[in-house]
């Protein structure tokens, strides 16, 4: 127990790090934001040197119920730096409003997330799972004063807890009919004639997790909550999590249903081209650009999924890359969202508002068109690469006609793309005058993600490719 | 040849100059567009100098294995893209000229936009990697996007929608056949796949999908919509661009994918090129002959000619794709120039309609002289470049099929319908219009403009040698390498008197041959 405790460092070092800013906003008031913000942040920068210290370690800890391996390692460096730049962005957004717990919730969310993609056993699955949401509801409703943010929290909730339900109710099936909650003897069980039990438990344990990566048909809440959310809340809600579902469904069609390939397969299928063509099709008449990056997110983890569906380790080797380059992605388009201020200091977030943006803000414009391309996915911006990869495994995978049915799906996701770049480059200028005032920690987080995602992030593919080998590989 | 990495240095300057665009001002950007088009001009002669004519199939290669990781930056050229790249570095200078005074808002980024484009173009012709080029030919989409978007006409915004996304569902097939290739073949080495046997019924696949693509950038009849549409709407440079160069990527896809990589599928798939072709060459002629709309009338006549260079391509011999590339460089000029005589008058007048002018001879001799000539090319007058081309294609296609070259000649006549009817009522007829009189014949920048492309026309016309001599060899290559799924004729030629001279032996006798052809056909 206590070697095990050695390898859960990450773990540990968010746990006490949340509790001590925690204790630190207790007795020194919301006054000292400054201060909690730094604390999470050296929290998450030491879990993060934790992960990498653990790089290589493949074991198993807890009688088997959590994983220290590098897949679960990939993805949390990816979470804990999403999360980080949310708690980076806050202080301006919120101005006054900021309040200790933000940054506690975070950590404690990450920490959830960590869990999530570490688990290897159902239980702790949903322990992770639910640390995560519950502190995920109560950031979405963080702007207490803000009635689409109430709103925004309680429809989260309420259809959280339905998710949760059914996830739990899989989890239950899968329990009694394989007699185990770990992985490893659930997909033992699996190996064997599949029962309608195993099944109807396959089945409710991906509807459960697909509630969380936001997939067509569980998606309804997405684009509500996105929207009502306070702005640096969404950007972590489009990133993290995402990230940790992701993790969590593969590791669990892998690992724990790998052997019923033939049965999950199809229902990723599904659930891939739904959230693509959906995703698609309801961005179109979207005003508001919180929704429409909803419905872009939703999009995305349909290509994801179809890296999933080819089950193999180049298709989760593909779900990792598209996962990290989604992430600077989403985050680099909220970041811009976030320079977007009228003259009265309100948000702007209404698409017809950003008419002309390239007359006026010329190097936002620039970064936002690098990220609308890059989600579409045309080259020669970095986002083509994960899309290329995803349908590479799938063709390798022989699943040619997801393929071909997938990237057509995508030119209907790149029409309220290049729409964007109509509005900020071939209109008029809006009547919004935007606030000219620059960030320098913001300004050059755009800049970093804009220039990586242009053709620079070529050359990082060697490196990339390598860890998210190291990362794919444990799993098979 | 020297050890400079030219290629590199190609796409290396307008990239350069064109993140320079963005910061130095709009005065200076324009002058900074220019002397890196010209620079880039000079150093792709200096590489076509130093070109081997019949030395290694691929020069100047430029290889960085694991750059990028599971594919390669590789460069390199053979005669077919040399020609091609000094085509666009010939082009791009003019093409700013012709922007110099005309667009007024927003210089620095629409001189970024289009030295974007030459790199593009650049990079297409010059990529030996699958998904490099991939890379290129997709990114050609941004800048162009922007291009109609921003300095277009007046319904600019659908049109830059149209030719965005309609090019993108083409291109996105031709992926999925990419990565079936590299999953098959094990490379993304473009001269490795050229010559790798893919199974018969996989090449048909394949060969559909990238058919898709090729045939929507050509564009072939019936997927050519959106080019009426990208031309009407275009600044007039970014129609000479896109007429000039961008569809040559379409036909260079055909030459270089298509043919050598699928050889079966294209002997098997024929059919459907050479319908496709003849209703190309019928139909959008008869439409161009009634359009109003002076660019529209160039846009379908661009079509018709493309279909000339899909039908001259798919005739698998020597002459008929000698003369299809030929056809290719000298629409190039040609549909080019067109564009930029609609775009001098239609910057003294700020209309397309052919009604509003009338008797341009009295008043601008000098570019109704001009004009002429180009109008001359266009339908192929010997002497002028068109001749060459279309002389050589037909001539190839009759070989594969009289049929396909009875009705592709039809467009020819019909050509010169059209052509000259616009040139009768845009040149000839009274001068009475008031704000017709007013107009000013040619200044300096637009002499600048006509002369090389007048001369490069004239040259192509009379010398055409010195165009297809850097791709013989290659077309010979390609020519042997379609040799065994060829199809049987209709046509029956058998050689003239001379049996020796004969140039039915496809392979190596032909490149002597070739330009006993040639030179006679002057």
């Amino acid at each position: 127990m206590t070697a095990d405790l050695a390898l859960i460092w990450p773990e540990l070092i968010l746990t006490i790090g949340g509790l001590v800013t925690l204790m630190l906003g207790t007795f020194l008031g919301d006054r000292q934001v400054g201060l909690y913000q730094l604390a999470a942040l050296l929290t998450l920068a030491a879990a993060a040197v934790a992960v990498v210290a653990l790089f290589g370690v493949n074991a198993s800890v807890f009688s088997n119920t959590l994983a220290v391996d590098n897949f679960g390692g990939f993805a949390k460096l990816v979470i804990y730096g999403a999360s980080a730049v949310s708690i980076l962005i806050a202080p301006r957004f919120f101005a006054g409003g900021m309040r200790a717990e933000y940054p506690v919730l975070i950590l404690f969310a990450a920490l959830g997330m960590g869990i999530m993609a570490s688990s290897r056993d159902l239980m702790t699955l949903y322990v992770g799972l639910e640390l995560n949401s519950l502190a995920a509801y109560v950031l979405a409703s963080f702007m207490r004063s803000d009635d689409r943010s109430s709103e925004a929290g309680l429809k989260y909730f309420v259809l959280g807890a339905l998710a949760s339900g059914m996830l739990l109710y899989g989890i239950s099936l899968l329990y009694g009919f394989s007699g185990t909650t770990d992985f490893a003897g659930i997909a033992a069980a699996m190996g064997g004639k599949l029962n309608p039990g195993l099944i109807f438990g396959i089945v409710f344990v991906l509807a459960g997790l697909a509630f969380k990566v936001s997939a067509v048909p569980f998606h309804m809440w997405t684009p509500d909550v996105y929207e009502g959310a306070p702005t640096p809340v969404t950007a972590f809600f489009a990133s993290a999590p995402k990230v940790a579902a992701m993790a969590l469904m593969t590791r669990v069609a892998i690992d724990a249903m790998g052997p019923a390939i033939g049965a999950w397969q199809q229902i990723i299928i599904f659930l891939a081209l739904a959230s693509i063509i959906l995703g698609a099709v309801g961005a179109i008449g979207q005003k508001n650009i919180k929704r429409l990056l909803a419905y872009s997110s939703i999009n995305n983890v349909g290509f994801m999924l179809i890296g999933l569906a080819a089950g193999t380790q180049a298709g989760v080797q593909a779900v990792l890359t598209y996962l990290l380059v989604y992430v600077v992605t989403t985050v680099g388009a909220f970041l811009v969202l976030l320079q977007l201020r009228d003259a009265d200091g309100n948000y702007v977030e209404s698409i017809p508002a950003l008419a002309g943006l390239s007359q006026r803000r010329p190097g936002l414009a620039a970064a936002m068109a690098v990220f609308m391309l890059s989600l579409a996915g045309i080259p020669p911006l970095f986002g083509f690469w994960p899309k290329l990869l995803v349908f590479q495994a799938a063709v390798n995978a022989n699943l040619v006609p997801l393929a071909v049915a997938g990237i057509v799906a995508s030119v209907i996701g790149a029409f309220y793309y290049i729409a964007i770049i109509k509005t900020m480059y071939f209109d008029d200028k809006s009547e919004v005058e935007i606030d000219g005032s620059r960030n320098i920690v913001e300004g050059s987080i755009i800049t970093v993600s804009a220039l990586w995602l242009s053709i620079v992030g070529y050359l990082f593919i060697p490196m990339l490719t390598v860890a998210s080998a190291a990362a794919a590989s444990v799993l098979f | 040849m020297s050890g400079l990495p030219f290629l590199s240095l190609l796409l290396a300057i307008p990239a350069v100059a064109a993140i320079a665009c963005l910061y130095v001002g709009e005065r200076n950007a324009k002058f900074v567009a220019l002397g890196a088009s010209l620079l880039n001009l000079v150093l792709s002669l200096v590489m076509w100098s130093q070109f081997e004519i019949g030395g290694a199939q691929w020069q100047f290669q430029e290889l960085h294995k694991g750059l990028f990781g599971p594919f390669d930056y590789a460069l390199g050229i053979d005669g077919l893209a040399l020609l091609l790249i000094v085509l666009s570095t010939f082009l791009m200078p003019l093409c700013i000229l012709a922007s110099w005074e005309s667009i007024t808002k927003r210089v620095g980024l629409y001189m970024a936009m289009f030295l974007a484009m030459e790199v593009v173009m650049i990079g297409v012709f010059a990529a030996q990697d699958l998904l490099l080029f991939y890379i290129f030919f997709e990114a050609g989409l941004i800048p162009m996007y922007f291009i109609i978007g921003i300095w277009g006409g007046a319904n600019r915004k659908y049109a830059a929608f149209k030719f965005f996304l309609y090019t993108l569902l083409g291109s996105v097939l031709m992926l999925i056949a990419m990565i079936a290739m590299i999953a098959e073949a094990g490379t993304t080495d473009i001269p490795t796949l050229m010559s790798y046997n893919f199974p018969v019924e996989m090449q048909t696949w394949l060969w559909l999908a990238f058919f898709a693509s090729l045939a929507v950038k050509m564009p072939m009849w019936p997927v050519h919509t959106w080019l009426p549409d990208a031309h009407v709407q275009a600044p007039t440079a970014g129609s000479m661009i896109l007429a000039g160069v961008l569809l040559k990527m379409g036909g260079y896809g055909f030459v270089r994918f298509m043919m050598p990589m699928f050889p079966d599928a294209s002997a098997q798939l024929m059919w459907i090129v050479f319908a496709l072709s003849m209703v190309a060459v019928v139909y959008t002629s008869l439409v161009a002959l009634v359009q109003s709309d002076m660019k529209k009338l160039i846009a379908y006549s661009s079509v018709a000619h493309m279909a000339i260079v899909t039908a001259g391509l798919f005739a698998f011999n020597q002459q008929g794709i000698e003369g299809a590339m030929i056809v290719m460089l000298s629409h190039g000029v040609v549909s080019a120039a067109l564009f930029f005589c609609v775009g001098v008058i239609y910057d003294r007048l700020h209309t397309r309609e052919i009604d509003r002018y009338g008797g341009l001879a009295v008043n601008m001799p000098a570019y109704a002289l001009f004009f002429m000539l180009f109008t001359m090319a266009s339908i192929g007058l010997p002497g002028t470049s068109g001749f060459v081309g279309e002389f050589l294609s037909i001539a190839g296609i009759y070989e594969a099929s009289s049929w396909v070259a009875f009705v592709c000649t039809t467009g020819i006549i019909l050509g010169a319908a059209y052509m000259l009817y616009l040139y009768r009522r845009i040149v000839f007829g009274e001068l009475t219009k008031d704000d017709v009189k007013a107009m000013p014949d040619l200044n300096p920048r637009e002499w600048a403009i006509m002369v090389p492309l007048a001369a490069v026309a004239l040259w192509m016309g009379v010398y055409p040698e010195s165009f297809l001599a850097p791709m013989r060899g290659d077309v010979t290559t390609v020519v042997a390498r379609l040799a065994p799924a060829k199809p049987a004729s209709d046509a029956h030629v058998s050689a003239g008197k001379p049996k020796a001279a004969a140039d039915h032996g496809e392979g190596h006798e032909a490149p002597a041959g070739e330009a006993h052809h040639a030179g006679g056909s002057q």
